[in-house]
């Protein structure tokens, strides 16, 4: 029996690429949701480290290589780009790794662009490499982590990806077109 | 009028522009107003109510006349200030509220009527007959009276909205917002410095103040070069802030391309900015008053320091010879700057006696403005000196000035009221009115330049300070230190004619005084009977003069009189600006199903589902209408087999040593008990006791549920389960979370549904290995599977998932294998059908005001347990033959059509609300029975059974008589799904 053929999350949708800003589908990677079981918070920070990796503030991750543990809310992150080793027992597991669209958000107008789209305050300052926030991205709900000073991971769920497209691209084009008035 | 050498315009880019229907060039630099101003042009609209000629009388976005409807069509923007609008190529512009045109306006004659059209006239004249006021009165009178108006048809260019983070926001680019940004820039905060003006500098470039001993327009120049070069400072001209909010946010709106000539259609035409801001400076500035006298609404008259700026930033005279009319000194400057200009001063008229100003031009200190003539447009200045001899000037332009009123506008959006200080005769404001906000310079009541640099860089110091950086010593430059010197006046006295106080609104100190003389002594009460201040003007231009005159009226000081509320918008913001992202589906992301594809590809029509599109049906060729193809893919499902995608469920993934407890709490029947590998159908309530939700549950493991939930409640349920568990039972061992999204899943239904799955699955099932209501993993194409034997249609069902990514290479695959067998793909409306001939609920039955015990699950409440909402479901009232009953209804004859939402009556009853019965739910045409079938809510319904009751449509005006019959139409025995 053939193989299922698997189809991306953002298949057709992307990259849409502009002079200052190129937003591009991430690879898909595992996410497995991590929720600590009752009295276990130090056995999955302990599980984590052994990753190289570790449990995350609020608003924050952990990264380590291609792997990186997110905050993703109350007792809750996604470890993503690793499996979840060590974790079984201690910690409720959940693949999400199907659930979301995973973008990439790059270049000197990446901040911007999510200006337009995003309610909160990403100034680098407030919002540096590494942090996580759970926000909207116009009225779709996202998981966004900023990767570089020019670079955002932006996770919507599957379903939504053909709209959070459509509204970034709508803003990178209106900046692009900004930018050319001069 | 050009005068050249004089301006901040570029003479070398003459730019071409129509206005009322004819062609006018300007300068790169111009607004609409100067450019019209300097082709001498003096008509700019007709005003409000009595549809006078009115000209330009500001430089701002106060402007109360010269309100000008700019573009055609859909893209038509109406009450566009020509003092705010840049002119570009292809502008085209129209005045407003006249008809044929400005210059020639039949309504004219509203204005002969003017001793009819005082405040409260309408409401006087058109009492009675009452009805006549909403179908008559209102629309003449709204068509003669008004501004401009809007296209009606939907605009397709794009707006935007933005977000913005700062330490400090300079609200104003004038010497002390320059200053105010210079501080906190150097010492390295982040700065955004917002001017309403597309050129930073705010009243240095209409003066002729010299700072530093340069013009004040060329030190402008040379901070904010400084300014843009600084990284942490963001320049947004052409941006007014128009409201303040709690927690420093503020709304401000950028006018991002209305000044480009066929901007791309990418470019948005207006941002909306919510900027959020430790700490602002408001350095709004003032707004020049005018002074109350008979006819001073002609074209030509003007504020004078508008007059002068005029002149010193567009090198415009705005007349040949010009008369300035003041009661404070810095009226004077209009004449003094005009005169240095080789423009004619016809003379300088001051209302105080201790006047002199050296010029060649006469001065009349102690005399008063008491009239004008000139019907389009000014001609002659009639004054009375102090004994009241009367003289006339000819003059094309009167520059008057009543003083200056601190634009405290955004100080006071929170209720702060503002004090009153009488050395300026003008409100302040008072500090601590915007927390975070302190207000600088001329918006503070500062008004020389000096004073405005002082202030500006002093504000800015205090907010360094407070946020922890050090401030660099900046210098104050040298600059005019000038105070007002004013005398208060707001009206002369007894004018034989109307003297006007709020232009854009038409009211005039008659209609003041007769709101006191009515009795509206508050001044909220005064603005509502007369209307001044409202709309375009927002207070800007007429205010202080108005409540000054009602104090007057009712023998009142002025701070007692107080003034009224200043509200956002400072200035007008088009709701499509505010609304940007909202436009088409902006509003509403689209979800999409793995399917999706697939289905467009066969023509199925789509529809919504909370914000999931799922496929209708999907037609064959040769089938006519809808009901054929659902009829055909109902048929499919019942003899051969069907697929159907279902992922839109909510599934929640539970886990955790309390999870089965947990469910216990949230559904009605008992889940601790379900063993791994098996499935139940739940229901729950809500906290009221009202059914909120059904669905089937899984156990995949010890501790590990997964839970599925109606597409339309997933959210909810989601919310509900993380509520009970976070308020009721925090300390339990469970742990959630959505994998709607995870999975794409598919029900197969049908006598062949195994058959089919048989083909995909590496290791196939039987039906005794995998009886109804089982669930395991299995592998389907060398993927993970996880397969549930449910059935919402009543057939042998399964429901078979796979992660998403594999979702559209399965739907593919199982369609076509279902079709070889005779099968195919069903939608929605099949969907539908199938679950009504079975009596299964939707959330068209469980609505929210409907109990276990009406759809007839009251036994599944578990008498063993408490959960959420069970107490609650126990009320009296709740139970009992007075509900409304879940039951199926039959049409005699089976082939009468019935309508979902028509209600149910006693045979033989009057179909009044006072009968009525109850209410159908869902209905569906059964081709397995050949018979119209529909769910209802029948009061006492069990009781009635196999009686009779009628149906009556009010809508569509149809009447059906229907027998009453148990909700499970087809195979009530159950025994198909068993199978």
């Amino acid at each position: 029996m053939p193989r299922l053929i698997e189809t991306a999350a953002c298949e057709g949708l992307l990259p849409v690429v502009l002079p200052e800003v190129r937003l591009s589908e991430l690879p898909f990677a595992p996410v497995t949701s991590v929720a600590a079981f009752a009295g276990k918070d130090r056995a999955v920070g302990t599980a984590l480290r052994k990753l190289g990796l570790g449990w995350p503030e609020p608003g924050r991750s952990v990264r380590a290589g291609e792997a990186a543990c997110l905050w993703t809310g109350r007792d809750q992150a996604f470890l993503i780009g690793a499996a979840p080793e060590g974790l079984a027992g201690v910690a409720a597991l959940t693949d999400q790794s199907d659930g979301w669209a995973r973008m990439r958000l790059q270049g000197p107008g990446a901040e911007a662009v999510l200006a337009r789209l995003v309610p909160i305050d990403l100034r680098v300052a407030a919002f540096p490499e590494g942090a996580v926030a759970r926000s909207g991205l116009n009225h779709m709900m996202m998981v966004l982590m900023r990767e570089g000073p020019q670079a955002f991971q932006i996770m919507v769920f599957r379903s939504m990806a053909g709209s959070a497209v459509h509204e970034l691209a709508v803003a990178m084009k209106a900046l692009a077109a900004r930018a050319a008035l001069g | 009028m050009r005068i050249a050498g004089k301006g901040l315009i570029d003479r070398s880019e003459t730019v071409g522009f129509r206005f009322d229907g004819r062609d006018y060039t300007g300068f790169r630099g111009d607004t609409l107003a100067s450019a019209l101003l300097a082709s001498g042009v003096r008509i700019f609209g007709r005003s409000f109510k009595y549809h006078r000629p009115r000209g330009v009388m500001t430089t701002g976005s106060e402007e109360p006349n010269a309100l000008v409807t700019v573009g055609r069509g859909a893209r038509q923007v109406p009450n566009v200030r020509a003092t705010v609008q840049e002119i570009h190529a292809g502008l085209e512009a129209r005045g407003q509220n006249a008809w044929p045109s400005i210059g020639l306006d039949l309504m004219g004659v509203n204005d002969l009527f003017a001793p009819f059209f005082g405040a409260g006239f309408y409401y006087k004249t058109f009492m009675w007959p009452r009805a006549f006021w909403e179908s008559l009165y209102e629309p003449v009178i709204r068509r003669a009276a008004g501004l401009g108006a809007l296209s009606g048809k939907s605009n397709d260019e794009a707006y935007e909205k933005a977000w913005a983070f700062c330490d400090l926001l300079v609200i104003g680019s004038g010497p002390a917002g320059l200053m105010a940004a210079l501080v906190a820039g150097r010492a390295g905060a982040d700065v955004i410095l917002v001017e309403e003006d597309s050129r930073m500098g705010g009243r240095l470039l209409l003066e002729s103040h010299q700072i530093a001993g340069r013009p004040g327009a060329d030190w402008a120049a040379d901070v904010l070069a400084e300014l843009g070069a600084l990284p942490n400072v963001r320049l947004m001209p052409r941006t007014t802030v128009t409201g303040a909010y709690d927690g420093g946010t503020y709304g401000a709106l950028e006018r991002v391309a209305l000044h480009i000539a066929g901007p791309d259609d990418d470019v948005p035409r207006e941002g909306f900015w919510r900027i959020v801001a430790r700490r602002a400076v408001l350095a709004s500035g003032a707004h020049e008053r005018q002074i109350a006298f008979a006819n001073n609404d002609r074209p030509g008259i003007m504020t004078a320091g508008a007059v002068r700026g005029y002149l010193n930033r567009w090198g415009v005279a705005a007349g040949k010879s010009v008369t300035v009319f003041g009661n404070n000194d810095y009226a004077h400057r209009t004449a003094r700057d005009l005169s240095a200009a080789g423009v004619r001063i016809a003379a300088l008229i001051d209302l105080r006696e201790d006047v002199a100003m050296p010029g060649d031009f006469p001065v009349h200190a102690g005399c008063r403005v008491i009239d004008t003539v000139g019907r389009r447009g000014l001609r002659e200045v009639v004054i009375a000196d102090r004994e009241g001899k009367v003289s006339r000037i000819v003059s094309d332009c009167l520059a008057v000035s009543g003083g200056w009123n601190p634009a405290l506008h955004l100080a006071c959006h929170l209720n702060g009221r503002p004090d009153w200080r009488e050395d300026i005769a003008a409100f302040v404001p008072r500090a601590g009115m915007v927390p975070g906000l302190t207000v600088a310079g001329a918006a503070n009541g500062a008004f020389s330049t000096h004073a405005c640099l002082a202030e500006g860089a002093a504000a800015a110091e205090a907010v360094v300070e407070d946020l922890g950086l050090r401030a660099a010593k900046t210098d104050l430059p040298q600059a005019e230190d000038a105070g007002v010197r004013i005398r208060a006046y707001w009206e002369v006295p007894e004018p034989k004619h109307r003297a006007w106080l709020d232009f854009a609104n038409d009211v005039t100190t008659k209609d003041v005084r007769l709101a006191a003389q009515e009795n509206y002594r508050s001044v909220e009460h005064m603005k509502r009977y007369t209307t001044q201040g409202m709309a375009p003007d927002q207070g800007k231009n007429s205010n202080v003069a108005a409540l000054a005159i009602l104090a007057d009226a009712t023998g009142r000081a002025i701070p007692e009189t107080g003034t009224t509320t200043f509200r956002p918008p400072y200035t007008p913001v088009s709701i499509a600006a505010m609304g940007a992202g909202g436009q088409g589906k902006g509003f509403a992301p689209e979800r999409r199903t793995t399917s999706d594809g697939a289905a467009r590809d066969r023509g199925a029509p789509m529809i919504e589902a909370g914000l999931w599109y799922r496929a209708a049906y999907f037609p064959r060729p040769g089938e006519a209408s809808w009901r054929e193809s659902c009829d055909r893919e109902v048929r499919m499902v019942r003899e051969r087999v069907g697929v159907a995608d279902v992922s839109t469920l909510g599934k929640i993934d539970i886990q955790g040593r309390d999870a089965g407890r947990f469910l216990d709490l949230v559904y009605t029947n008992t889940f601790s008990t379900l063993k791994p590998g098996r499935v139940r159908y739940g229901l729950m309530l809500r906290e009221d006791g009202m059914v909120m939700d059904d669905g089937t549950t899984a156990c995949l493991g010890e501790g590990h549920y997964l839970m599925t939930t109606t597409t339309a409640a997933a959210g909810q349920v989601m919310r509900h389960l993380d509520f009970v568990h976070q308020a009721h039972c925090p300390d339990w061992d469970v742990r959630m979370i959505s994998v709607t999204e995870s999975w794409a899943q598919f029900a197969v239904a049908g006598p062949l549904a195994r058959e089919l799955l048989n083909s995909v699955l590496e290791t196939p099932i039987d039906g005794a290995a995998f009886p109804f209501l089982s669930c395991g993993e299995v592998r389907v194409m060398e993927v993970e599977a996880r397969l549930f034997r449910i059935s919402f249609s009543g057939e042998a069902g399964y429901e078979i998932a796979v992660p998403a990514r594999f979702g559209a290479a399965l739907w593919r695959d199982l369609v076509a294998r279902a079709e070889s067998l005779g099968g195919g793909a069903y939608g929605m409306e099949a969907l539908n059908v199938l679950r009504i001939e079975k009596g299964f609920i939707t959330h068209a039955e469980i609505h929210g005001r409907v109990t276990a015990f009406d759809i007839g699950l009251q036994g599944m409440v578990s008498a063993k347990k408490d959960c959420i909402g069970k107490a609650a479901s126990q009320r009296p009232g709740l139970t009992g033959p007075e509900r409304e009953q879940l039951v199926g209804l039959r049409p005699i004859p089976a082939g009468r059509a019935i309508a979902a939402g028509a209600h149910l009556f006693d045979e033989g009853a009057a179909a009044v609300a006072s009968n009525d019965r109850g209410y159908v739910t869902s209905v569906c045409w059964s081709p397995t029975l050949r018979s119209h079938l529909a769910l209802a809510f029948l009061k006492d319904g069990r009781a009635r059974i196999g009686g009779r009751v009628k149906l009556v449509d009010h809508l569509r005006k149809a009447e059906v008589l229907c027998e009453v019959t148990h909700p499970v139409f087809f195979d009530p025995e159950g025994g198909r799904a068993r199978a």
